[in-house]
């Protein structure tokens, strides 16, 4: 009997811990990208689109916050932000690589995040 | 020993005490200390100012580590502390963040990054024609020809890339309007102060609306009651003594629940001749046009919805200008006509957003509407009643990204016609169409220079069986400011004979209808395939913002339902086609802002439309090949009040125009092979004294040009050869108008908020 107990208890505790790690097909996220114009915009939107997962990225260009929709079970806001770091765009997480940010267009140049 | 311990007490003090002490300094970016800087613990009322070196202490506050440092003129900062010695460095406020950008919104639009050819006529191009209905609304647009379709009713046509309005779609919020019964006047009934802006879409358009367009689709938006005024009131009068007035009365509920009421009525009292044919050169009559629309808005739950509950009647009397409906109605006392209209209708719109998924929607859009006209035109009778029935349900998603979107659905249409002709036969045609169709759109968009709309649709009609409709947009931006765009589709429709070519009635020809196999009236459905090209660039000439649109479009009929007044003047045929039937179109426009607030607009248009008649192939008649538009507008700046001038002139240029066969009819009875070449003027001036009050008049047609032969044996309206549907230019020459606009606005809106928009959002380019 007392096993019973404990394997239902189980089931119900292995459930919750399921349904906690749930994770959101439509989880919105936002960071901050640093960039400065339109040019900026289509590189960042085109490195967030390239992640698989991403439903939707805009960026704005006035308070340098990209705005997600991304399936967590394809793929996480940290790996998004790799991928933009990747084209040399620095976000709240990710740095990008001072090599990557000098071969931007000189409308590109945007001020490093710190 | 005793000091010895106080000594160590102190030193541990002293030690506490510093642990407790955060020092610093305050400096701007170019690390000149700040004086008088203030400083304090986040959330508390504990602070502390620095010295003239900018240099500070303060104590450790036991509820936060967040310091907060701030300067008038620079940017304050709220900083974690986590040592006991920090500098800060304030930033200057830049003022540029101060300046808003603002652009003056043109009247018409042309984006660069839809995939339609789709052009938007705001309220300010509405304005510049302020007489009255949507049938005049598109003068000052050259994408969109006004004819004058007849010299009895004087109802005006519209045309683009050359075909008239039964091969356009028009839709009222994307739920078609004007189509069956309402073909011939459905424009007039539809007051322009009604209409919040116009999309003009050259060519196929978009599947999600049926089948039927052929050479493009126009929307039209009516006035949101969530953003409207609270009360406005147009006063129009003129010359021939025409009056209108609309009323808009707009109440919000609630945050959530708006409605307005539009009130509309207009009365043609005076009767004029002013080619001295004998005949009225428009109808007299009235209009009473009454809309309550209600908006119910719930952002939260993503849910808009709309109600619109609509009645109109108007009445029409034309003919000569002795006739007397009550004593000569039907009779050879006089030539006269009248049409009464009645409408009815009834729609809703819901559209529901997934809060947790922005790009993904649902909606519902259902519309009623009962249309009936009772009409005669001499000795013929023209009757016809329509009820439809009309829904739609939309789903939009995307598939894996936002770059990649679809909508789908399902529609229905029900279209019970009563329908009776009495001309050299008397028949009854009425009817039951209905038709079933699903549909599928799939957008892409690389979000930079590419984007498709790729749509198809499958219907099964009654009469038109059942068909594919593909259509195909693509958009695609070579280089800066500069869009070039294809399209392809495919077009099918039941044509209403009758009801399209009421102008017809006006003429003592007889009519016949050649086929007797098809389901529609004897004849086939109409099938046409329509591919555009269309190239835009925006540049600078001379520092001055200028914009080149090029646009060649081609419709190809693979059936038409012939429409033949060439056979013989005393005939119309109507037959299937047998042959070649097209229209190809070609426009130039050329526009430039040659300083702040005046606009030039230019444009060239050739068409080239011809159809297989039983005469031969032959260009369509009344159809001008080539036109030039000019319109220049003008306003000063806005003053505090609002007050301000507006200045607006428009060119029309038509080449000459081919005619119907007239040459077997005794000579007084012939019409040249062409129509003369022919420029019509109109001007409008509008006074704003403050953002609630302006006064506007304006000319028409103010080079005076008329027509003089418009009907053909007008003193003898009963004879063999009379005939008034042959009309090519303006019979009333140059008219003159006046109105006013006032406006009770809400308190808390600036008035300057309409005429100042933010720089075009869409900025693709760097």
């Amino acid at each position: 009997m007392k096993r019973i107990v404990l394997f239902v208890l189980a089931c119900l505790f292995s459930l919750t811990m399921v349904a906690q790690e749930k994770k959101s097909k439509n989880k919105k996220v936002e960071f901050k990208v640093a960039g400065n114009c339109g040019m900026c915009e289509k590189r960042i939107e085109k490195a967030a689109y390239s992640v698989k997962g991403v439903k939707n990225a805009e960026w704005h260009s006035d308070h340098g916050d990209i705005h997600l929709v991304i399936d967590e079970t394809k793929c996480s806001a940290e790996d998004v932000a790799k991928a933009i770091a990747a084209v040399g765009h620095d976000t709240g997480s990710v740095k990008a690589q001072d090599s990557v940010y000098d071969k931007l267009h000189g409308c590109c140049l945007y001020e490093r995040m710190k | 020993m005793f000091k010895n311990i106080a000594f160590l007490l102190f030193f541990v003090s002293q030690f506490i005490y510093s642990q407790e002490t955060i020092k610093g300094i305050v400096t701007d970016e170019n690390n000149q200390p700040l004086l008088g800087a203030n400083l304090f613990w986040f959330n508390t009322a504990i602070g502390t100012t620095t010295d003239e070196n900018g240099n500070f202490t303060i104590k450790k506050s036991p509820e936060t580590t967040f310091l907060v440092v701030s300067y008038i003129g620079f940017e304050t900062k709220k900083i974690e502390i986590t040592s006991n010695t920090i500098s800060v460095v304030l930033k200057e406020v830049n003022t540029l963040k101060e300046v808003t950008i603002t652009k003056t919104k043109k009247g018409t639009e042309h984006s660069l990054y839809k995939v339609q050819n789709v052009q938007v006529m705001g309220q300010k191009e509405l304005l510049k024609a302020a007489c009255c209905n949507l049938s005049e609304s598109f003068s000052t647009n050259p994408s969109i020809d006004v004819n004058f379709s007849d010299a009895v009713t004087g109802n005006r046509q519209i045309k683009m890339l050359g075909l008239t309005s039964p091969y356009i779609l028009i839709a009222e919020e994307n739920i078609p309007s004007v189509r069956g019964a309402s073909q011939a006047y459905g424009l007039s009934f539809v007051p322009g102060t009604w209409v919040e802006s116009i999309q003009i879409t050259k060519g196929a358009g978009s599947v999600i609306n049926g089948y039927e367009s052929i050479s493009g689709q126009i929307n039209y938006e009516v006035l949101k009651p969530s953003n409207d005024i609270p009360f406005f009131l147009n006063a129009y009068a003129s010359q021939d003594e025409r009056y209108e007035i609309n009323t808009h009365f707009n109440n919000k509920f609630s945050d959530k629940l708006s409605s307005t009421l539009f009130l509309h009525g207009n009365t043609r009292v005076g009767k004029n001749d002013m080619n001295d044919d004998g005949f009225l050169d428009g109808p007299i009559g009235k209009q009473v046009n009454i809309l309550n629309r209600w908006q119910y808005n719930d952002a939260e739950n993503g849910i808009v919805s709309f109600l619109n509950v609509r009645y109109m009647n108007d009445e029409k009397q034309a003919g000569e200008m002795d006739f007397n409906p009550d004593t000569d109605r039907l009779t050879m006392n006089a030539w006269g006509s009248e049409i009464n209209t009645e409408k009815i209708e009834i729609s809703n719109k819901t559209g529901y957003v997934f809060p947790d998924m922005p790009y993904q929607s649902f909606g519902f859009q259902n519309s009623f509407q009962s249309h009936k006209q009772d009409s005669y035109f001499g000795l013929s009778q023209y009757d016809i009643q329509q009820k439809s029935f009309y829904s739609n349900l939309l789903f939009n998603s995307i598939i894996n990204n936002t770059k990649n979107k679809f909508t789908t659905g399902l529609n229905f249409t029900y279209d019970d016609y009563n329908e009776f002709v009495a001309v050299n036969f008397s028949r009854d045609f009425s009817r039951i169409d209905n038709s079933v169709g699903a549909f599928f759109e799939y957008t892409y968009d690389n979000t930079d220079n590419f984007s498709l709309v790729a749509g198809a649709r499958v219907d099964n009609h009654n009469r038109l069986g059942t068909f594919i409709t593909p259509r195909l947009h693509i958009r695609y931006n070579p280089w800066k400011e500069a869009v070039i765009r294809a399209s392809a589709g495919r077009g099918k429709r039941a044509a209403n004979i009758f009801a399209e070519n009421q102008q017809l009635f006006a003429s003592n020809r007889s009519f016949s209808i050649l086929n007797t196999d098809g389901k529609l009236y004897g004849l086939n459905p109409e099938i046409a395939w329509n591919y555009g090209l269309s190239f835009i660039q925006k540049f600078k000439l001379a520092g001055k913002d200028a914009e080149v649109i090029l646009d060649y479009y081609r419709t190809d009929f693979q059936n038409q339902a012939v429409v033949d007044v060439d056979h013989s003047p005393q005939e119309v045929l109507f037959y299937n086609l047998d042959g070649n039937s097209f229209a190809n179109s070609f426009q130039a426009e050329f526009s430039i802002d040659l300083m702040t607030h005046l606009t030039f607009k230019t444009a060239y248009k050739y068409y080239d439309v011809q159809t297989q008649f039983t005469r031969g192939q032959l260009e369509k008649a009344l159809q001008a090949k080539h036109r030039v538009f000019g319109n220049l507008a003008y306003e000063t700046h806005i003053k505090d009040k609002g007050q301000q001038w507006k200045f607006d002139v428009t060119y029309n240029w038509l080449g000459e125009q081919r005619l119907p066969y007239t040459q077997s009819n005794p000579v007084q009875y012939r019409l040249d092979e062409y129509a003369p070449a022919f420029g019509t003027l109109n001007a409008q001036i509008t006074r704003t004294f403050s953002s609630t009050f302006e006064v506007y008049v304006g000319g028409e047609n103010m080079t005076n040009y008329k027509q003089m032969n418009g009907i053909v044996q007008n003193e003898n309206p009963f004879g063999t050869y009379f005939d008034s549907s042959m009309i090519y230019a303006p019979t009333f020459g140059a008219m003159y108008y006046a109105g006013l606009r006032f406006k009770i606005k809400d308190k808390k809106e600036n008035h300057k908020i309409e005429e100042l928009v933010p720089v075009e959002e869409e900025t693709h380019n760097h």
